[in-house]
C-alpha cells in the first residue's frame, strides 16, 4: 500500500518504491500533473480526526515518481487538511474522555500537536459543523470531507426511574470530572454510601476508580477543581459494577482491572458463586481473555497473602463486580425524587454465553447514585449524511460513506464506540488510505481547484462565528498549565467556552 | 524541525527513564543492568553499538545501530524509522503500538516481561507468543544482529469482535 512506504526509502530507491507503492498511472504514457492541491476537511479533532489528518498529510507528501516508456511523471500533490472542531479546544476524548489519572495515554497529544503545526494543516475550533456551517457547504469548499466527530450520545437503559435525581449517564459523569463545558452543571450528589455503575467496560472502571481513589492521588492530575472538592466531601464507600452477563463476557481490559485490584485503600468484594464453572471454561479462550479472567478469579476467589489481607482489612472502601444482572427500574424516594435503589433482574446465560435471558427473579440494591455506562452512541449531525440509526454509525465501506462521493468517516462514527486508542488510530489510517486511493484512481476528482477554508471562513464571518486557531488554543493551553501550576496539577482546565474565548481574546 | 526532534528526543529520554524506574521496582535485576548506562556521561564509542534489523510492514529489512541501554523504541525514534503510529504513548506502557515480534531464540534473550507489559500486549494486533513491546526492551551487546518484525496492522471492526477492547 502506498502510504506505508517509508519516505526515505521512497526517495532513495525510486523504482522499488513505485512497485511497492502500487501506483498505477492511468492512461499510461500520458503525463499527468495534478493541477491543484487536494483540499480536505476533517470534522472533529479527537484521535480519529487527528490520526486521519496525520496520515493524509504524510501520504500526500510522498511524491511518487514513476517512469513509463515515455518517461511520464506523476506527482501526488501536497494535501491541505483543515480540522474543524465544535469546541475552542482540540483533542476530543483525549482531553474529555481519558481518565485524569491516565496522563500517559494523553501523550498522543504531542503527535497531534506536531500534525496541527504542519504548514499544510489548520485547526478551526469553535465551529459547530451542522449548525454554523453545513456538510454540504463543506463539500462545496473541499475536495473531500472526513467525518470524525465520534460518539457524543449515549445508550439509555430504557427503564422507569432513569430520570430521577442521582441517575447519570457515564458520558455526562466523565464529562463532568474531565471539564467538558456542557457537563459542568451536573454537580452530582455523592453523599450516599453505595454507588451502582451499570456496565463493565473501561469507562465503568474509570468512573469506579475516580469515585474510590484517595483524593491525594487525584490532586496531582488534571481533574477539575470542582470535582476534587466534590470527591473530598464524598461519602461513597462502596461501588458495585454490574453486568448483564458473566465474568467471561466482561468488556473491560486487563489494565483497568489491575488498577482496580491495586487501588489503594480499597478492597474487592465479589460474589464467589458468580465464578462457578469459569476456571473450567478458560482452557480454550485466547490469551487476552484468559489473563483478564484469571486476574478476576484470583481477586475473587484466592485467599490473599498476609500482606494483601492486611491491606484489605485496613481499606475503608470497597468495590465489586456483580454479574448476571440487568436493570429493571431505578427506585426513587417519592418526596425527594432522588434515587434510593435499583431493581435488578437476575439473568442466566444461554449456552454459548452470547445472550443473557431473564430468570424471572429480581433483587433490589440500595444505592444513592446510579451511573449507566452501557455505551456511547454516535448521533447524526446533518440530514444530508446517511446514518444507520440501528448501528448508530455512518454506513461506510472502508471509511467511504456509502452513496456519497467525496465523503468519508473515521473513528467511532465509522466503527461504533469500541476499542482503545490504537484501534482508532488504525481505523483512521485506513480511512486516509481509502481517500488517497480514491485520489490516485481518479474516483475522487481533485483536478478542479477548490477554495477550501477561504470560502468557509467568509461564510463563518458572515454568520458571526469566530474560529479559534491552533495558536489560539496554545494560549488556552498555557493559561491552563499556569493555573494548574499554582496547585501542583499539570493543568487546571477552563470550564466554560466563554472563559476559553476570553483567554483567546487577551 | 531539528529543534522539534531534539526536544522530542529529550522528552523521550526522560520518559524512558521513568519507565525504567517503574520497571525497576518490579525487577531489581534489570535495574542493575541499566545502571551503567544511565550514569554514564561519556558518549559510547561506536564499536560498542549494537546492530538491529527491523522488518517493516512491507517486509523490507532496515538495518540500524543503537547503543546498549537504548530501548528499541528509542532506536526507532532516533533513527527516524517510519513505522506508522509506532510508539503513540511515547514509551509509557499505555498503548501497544510499539508491538514487535521476534524469533524464538531472540525472544528468550530479551529478559523478563512485567504483568503491565503483558497487559498492554494483550491489546496488540496480531499478538504472538514471541511478541514484546519495543519500549520495554533495552539493547545489550548480546542482542547484536537481532531481528525485530513490525507486525502488520490489520485494523477493522473484526478485531473487536471479542468485545474485550
Amino acid at each position: 500500500m502506498s502510504c506505508s512506504v517509508p519516505h526515505r526509502l521512497c526517495c532513495s530507491s525510486v523504482i522499488i518504491s513505485v512497485y511497492s507503492a502500487g501506483v498505477i498511472v492511468r492512461g499510461s504514457g500520458k503525463a499527468f500533473f495534478a493541477s491543484c492541491n487536494p483540499k480536505i476537511c476533517v470534522v472533529g479533532s479527537g484521535p480519529a480526526g487527528f490520526y486521519t489528518a496525520q496520515h493524509l498529510i504524510k501520504v500526500c507528501r510522498l511524491h511518487v515518481v514513476s517512469f513509463s516508456a515515455f518517461s511520464s511523471f506523476q506527482a501526488r500533490q501536497d494535501a491541505e487538511v483543515d480540522i474543524y472542531e465544535r469546541l475552542p479546544v482540540p483533542f476530543g476524548l483525549v482531553r474529555f474522555g481519558v481518565a485524569p489519572d491516565h496522563p500517559e495515554v494523553k501523550n498522543v497529544i504531542n503527535t497531534f500537536t506536531q500534525t496541527a503545526k504542519q504548514s499544510r494543516c489548520s485547526f478551526y475550533g469553535n465551529v459547530n459543523v451542522g449548525k454554523d456551517v453545513s456538510i454540504e457547504e463543506l463539500q462545496q469548499a473541499y475536495h473531500a470531507v472526513v467525518l470524525s466527530y465520534g460518539a457524543e450520545g449515549n445508550r439509555t437503559m430504557g427503564v422507569p426511574g432513569e430520570q430521577l435525581a442521582g441517575v447519570y449517564s457515564a458520558q455526562n459523569f466523565v464529562g463532568w470530572y474531565n471539564g467538558l463545558p456542557s457537563c459542568q452543571e451536573l454537580n452530582p450528589d455523592l453523599s450516599c454510601e453505595t454507588a451502582v455503575i451499570l456496565g463493565q467496560g473501561n469507562v465503568a472502571l474509570d468512573i469506579a476508580r475516580i469515585l474510590l481513589s484517595p483524593v491525594d492521588i487525584l490532586k496531582k492530575t488534571d481533574i477539575t477543581q470542582p470535582t476534587l472538592e466534590a470527591l473530598e466531601r464524598s461519602q461513597i464507600r462502596n461501588v458495585l459494577i454490574i453486568g448483564r452477563r458473566g465474568p467471561l463476557q466482561i468488556a473491560c481490559t486487563i489494565k483497568e482491572l489491575r488498577e482496580m485490584v491495586n487501588l489503594p485503600d480499597t478492597r474487592p468484594e465479589m460474589v464467589a458463586a458468580d465464578f462457578n464453572g469459569v476456571a473450567e471454561a478458560l482452557k480454550d479462550v485466547p490469551r487476552p481473555r484468559k489473563r483478564l479472567t484469571e486476574l478476576m478469579l484470583k481477586t475473587a476467589l484466592d485467599t490473599p497473602g498476609e500482606k494483601e489481607q492486611e491491606r484489605r482489612n485496613k481499606a475503608s472502601r470497597s468495590w465489586g463486580f456483580r454479574f448476571f444482572r440487568s436493570p429493571v427500574e431505578v427506585l426513587g424516594d417519592p418526596d425527594s425524587m432522588r434515587v434510593v435503589g435499583i431493581r435488578l433482574a437476575v439473568n442466566r446465560l444461554e449456552v454459548d454465553g452470547a445472550r443473557a435471558v431473564l430468570t424471572g427473579e429480581v433483587e433490589d440494591v440500595k444505592c444513592g447514585l446510579v451511573i449507566s455506562s452501557i455505551g456511547y452512541k454516535s448521533v447524526p449531525i446533518d440530514p444530508s449524511v446517511p446514518f444507520d440509526s440501528r448501528k448508530a454509525i455512518v454506513p461506510n465501506n472502508m471509511g467511504r460513506v456509502q452513496h456519497v462521493s467525496g465523503l468519508y468517516c473515521s473513528g467511532w462514527l465509522k466503527t461504533g464506540p469500541t476499542g482503545v486508542i490504537a484501534t482508532t488510530m488504525n481505523n483512521s489510517f485506513d480511512t486516509a488510505r481509502s481517500l488517497v486511493e480514491d485520489i490516485d484512481s481518479g474516483t475522487l476528482d481533485v483536478s478542479i481547484s477548490k477554495p477550501g477554508s477561504q470560502s468557509i471562513s467568509a461564510l463563518l464571518e458572515k454568520r458571526g462565528v469566530k474560529p479559534v486557531s491552533f495558536s489560539d488554543w496554545e494560549k488556552i493551553d498555557n493559561a491552563e498549565m499556569k493555573k494548574g501550576e499554582a496547585s501542583g496539577k499539570p493543568r487546571e482546565k477552563l470550564l466554560s467556552v466563554e472563559e476559553m474565548l476570553r483567554v483567546v481574546q487577551t | 524541525m531539528a529543534l522539534v526532534t531534539a526536544l522530542r528526543r529529550l522528552a523521550h529520554v526522560r520518559i524512558c527513564e521513568y519507565t525504567r524506574k517503574t520497571a525497576a521496582v518490579t525487577f531489581g535485576a534489570r535495574h542493575t543492568s541499566l545502571k551503567s548506562f544511565t550514569t554514564s556521561t561519556q558518549p559510547l564509542r561506536s564499536d560498542n553499538k549494537v546492530t538491529v534489523h527491523f522488518i517493516n510492514r512491507d517486509g523490507e529489512k532496515i538495518t540500524v545501530k543503537g547503543s546498549p541501554g537504548d530501548s528499541l523504541l528509542d532506536i526507532v525514534i532516533n533513527e527516524d524509522l517510519d513505522f506508522d503510529g509506532f510508539g503513540a504513548c511515547e514509551g509509557t506502557l499505555a498503548c501497544s503500538t510499539c508491538h514487535l515480534i521476534f524469533d524464538e531464540d531472540v525472544y528468550k534473550n530479551l529478559g523478563p516481561v512485567t504483568d503491565e507489559e503483558m497487559d498492554m500486549l494483550d491489546l496488540a494486533y496480531g499478538l504472538t507468543d514471541t511478541s514484546r513491546l519495543g519500549c520495554q526492551i533495552c539493547l545489550t551487546k548480546s542482542l547484536e544482529g537481532m531481528v525485530a518484525r513490525v507486525p502488520e496492522s490489520v485494523a477493522d471492526i473484526r478485531q473487536s469482535k471479542d468485545g474485550s477492547s
